[in-house]
């Protein structure tokens, strides 16, 4: 086994790399079995000299997202201030560790002390390292968070139902044209390469093939509001993004009250029922106050950039009840407008016969949206693949006869 | 012979300032181990932090051909690795009819060899010249869709492309492979896998200071210390974009054309576009918000100055 090999070579230093990324691994960042070997290369390579270099080694090789950093940072200096350390830390049980780091780290350092916690008894069973998974870590939160949540207004019946027509549910997002081509009967450019392969095999004459460019649905980006006022729907909501997010690609997935949070990922498990317990379980302002502008601002300016590539969707569903006055609200809107293919609001609100538009939020929003939904029951959702369909010529609300 | 690779981490930092690129000892041991492991290097940041330079750079200090592949939404295998040359083809089939030849199956093996293929930048990198492999830049990666990603995998592992026609094409040597992403989506984490990865920052006040030197040799030193200060703090601020080295080096070049020896409000009110490209981010600093960071950074500088002296 080439592996055995190194680390006899190598000695302690393969060995304590094979832990540190245990460390990691456990730690939620995926190192793979190659990557270690890489690292013990890429060691050799570099010689034992400075920390600095090391660091930076290990980081090329274990980091891959930005988002890793900071995890990756401590579990360094941890690991590698003193790997004696690590044992007696080990047989400690992890309450010493101590890390000088924000508030806002805390998360991650408990989740590497979970990690170390549990790479003691990996240690003793290495098959056991899979079942390491950093959901153990929010304990404390999701108790609180779940207490927190009232959308029980539903019977577990009615829910039951709801839950399946939405699971039901397709959204037959317009496709537009890609630059791609695929060969077509029906198409207006000659496919060069098929034709000469064809014409190889016929006689005479060459006999020409078509092409025609392909087409593909846009990226969906789905920004759902979850504060008090939405309490009511947002379970719903959830249903229903986890839904189509599972019913295909290029979707990303945002909630907002009074701070935005990104649950794309989340959504991606196959059973609802996880992937909603993992959502709730990340998501600490349920059913609390809205910030539309202050979050929308966040979006654009940390996410839009890298979620509305290639000629995104926009899908805000949100009552548009604005807790901060709404001076912001319309600069952000605007800005989110000029960076999607399509803007569509969901108003849970329209299902009143008299609403008017005179929330200062939503008189904000409005002349930046192209379409204006109710968003209230099944049937409202059923009837947004019908808009979502058809490719329209971008349209501004300037009042609410136009909506009607 | 071209100059040989690097052997410690302080010749990969040489080399860079050869070719005028000041680097952090964190992206030098990140670039000398790509080197040596024969690696592609990952490169994400935000726009303008030198991602795409480091190649240019890399390949002159080397002496290495550039291969640059810009990659685009909808880019697609005829365009970034090869394309059939089909006029060629054609004109081989009618001679070859015109002779008499009518073996339909040695033509075809004929015409599809490589003497009728138009090699595009991901086959070209595949080639070893006389200066040796070459730098392949695959661009703004985030680009493309997540098929042409997916293609890259067998390139970007094992350096080789697979033509049905002809078979496997392999690199003798493998190309110093460099890809950047500006991070406007993600990508996949198989082919992060088979890179190394680096994440270049904004540099710190005294590197970028270093940069504006290097790449700006005539600027007066005090322009340059106080610009370098001033779009550190505009860093601070709450913008849609905050500028980037190239900007600070676009702003310093902009601010000598005029004939700027310090900065003043005016100044900065006339050029500010060569730093922010949105113009809400600008009407927010025109005017008194610049004037403020300006004062800031003058007593900072001052500071230090009396520090120093």
């Amino acid at each position: 086994m080439p592996a055995t090999a190194v680390i006899d070579t190598e000695g302690r230093m393969a060995e304590n790399i094979l832990y540190f990324a245990r460390l990691v691994r456990g730690a939620g960042i995926p190192v793979g079995p190659g990557k270690v070997l890489d690292a013990i290369t890429a060691v050799k390579t570099l010689g034992v000299g400075q920390r600095q270099d090391f660091y930076w080694c290990m980081f090329a090789l274990f980091v891959n997202r930005e988002d890793q950093r900071a995890l990756f940072d401590q579990a360094f200096h941890i690991f590698w201030r003193n790997p004696r350390m690590m044992e007696r830390m080990m047989s400690a049980m992890l309450p010493t560790i101590k890390v000088d780091r924000e508030e806002e780290l805390e998360e991650m350092t408990r989740r590497l002390a979970d990690a170390t916690g549990s790479s003691n008894l990996a240690a003793s069973s290495p098959q056991d390292d899979e079942e390491i998974e950093f959901d153990a870590s929010f304990t404390y939160s999701s108790k609180e968070v779940l207490q927190d949540m009232d959308f029980e207004d539903m019977s577990v019946e009615e829910l039951n139902q709801a839950k399946l027509a939405i699971a039901r549910l397709r959204l037959p997002i317009m496709k537009v044209p890609t630059r791609r081509f695929q060969s077509s009967l029906q198409g207006s450019q000659v496919d060069m390469r098929a034709s000469l392969r064809a014409s190889l095999r016929s006689s005479d004459s060459i006999e020409l093939k078509f092409k025609k460019v392909q087409q593909r649905h846009p990226p969906l980006l789905i920004l759902c509001d979850i504060s008090g006022s939405m309490s009511r729907y947002s379970r719903m909501f959830l249903h229903f993004m986890h839904g189509i997010t599972n019913d295909r690609d290029r979707i990303q997935a945002f909630v907002f009250g009074t701070r935005l949070t990104n649950i794309t990922r989340h959504l991606r498990h196959r059973d609802v029922d996880v992937a909603l317990d993992s959502v709730a379980e990340s998501v600490d302002d349920w059913s609390g106050g809205t910030r539309i502008g202050a979050c929308l601002k966040e979006f654009n300016n940390r996410w839009s950039r890298r979620v509305l590539g290639q000629g995104a969707i926009t899908l805000i569903i949100s009552d548009g009840l604005d807790r901060d006055n709404a001076d912001d609200l319309a600069q952000q809107m605007d800005r989110l407008s000029k960076s999607t293919r399509r803007l569509i609001w969901l108003n849970p609100l329209l299902r009143y016969e008299k609403f008017e538009p005179k929330a200062k939020g939503i008189k904000a929003m409005l002349p930046y949206v192209d379409d204006f939904r109710s968003s209230h029951n099944l049937n409202s959702l059923m009837a947004l693949s019908e808009v979502l369909s058809r490719e329209q010529p971008r349209h501004r609300y300037s009042s609410l006869q136009d909506i009607a | 012979m071209s100059t040989a690779i690097p052997e410690t981490i302080e010749d990969t930092l040489s080399l860079l300032s050869q070719g005028n690129y000041v680097a952090d000892r964190s992206l030098a041991t990140t670039l000398f181990l790509a080197l040596k492991m024969e690696r592609p290097l990952f490169l994400e940041g935000e726009a303008g932090v030198g991602k795409t330079e480091i190649a240019k750079v890399l390949a002159q200090a080397l002496d290495r051909r550039l291969v640059r592949l810009q990659c685009y939404e909808g880019l697609d295998v005829s365009s970034a690795v090869y394309e059939w040359n089909y006029s060629r083809q054609m004109i081989e089939i009618r001679l070859a009819e015109a002779a008499g030849e009518i073996d339909r199956k040695d033509l075809s093996t004929d015409v599809f060899s490589e003497e009728f293929l138009i090699e595009r930048p991901l086959l070209q990198a595949l080639r070893t010249d006389e200066k040796g492999p070459p730098v392949l830049l695959i661009d703004e990666l985030d680009r493309t869709d997540e098929p042409f990603e997916a293609y890259l995998l067998e390139i970007l592992s094992d350096y080789q492309v697979s033509i049905p026609e002809i078979g496997t094409i392999k690199a003798e040597q493998p190309p110093i492979v460099i890809i950047t992403s500006n991070r406007t989506r993600e990508i996949h984490d198989a082919l992060k896998r088979r890179c190394l990865y680096h994440w270049i920052d904004y540099p710190t006040a005294e590197r970028e200071l270093q940069i504006v030197a290097a790449r700006l040799p005539g600027i007066a030193k005090q322009l340059s210390s106080q610009l370098v200060a001033f779009v550190q703090r505009l860093r601070q601020e709450d913008l849609f974009k905050l500028p980037g080295v190239a900007e600070t080096l676009d702003w310093a070049d902009a601010l000598t054309q005029l004939d700027t020896v310090a900065l003043d409000g005016d100044a900065i009110d006339n050029t500010l576009g060569a730093l922010l490209k949105y113009q809400d981010d600008i009407a927010k600093i025109r005017g008194s918000e610049a004037a403020k960071l300006l004062e800031q950074v003058k007593s900072e500088v001052s500071n230090l100055e009396a520090m120093s002296g």
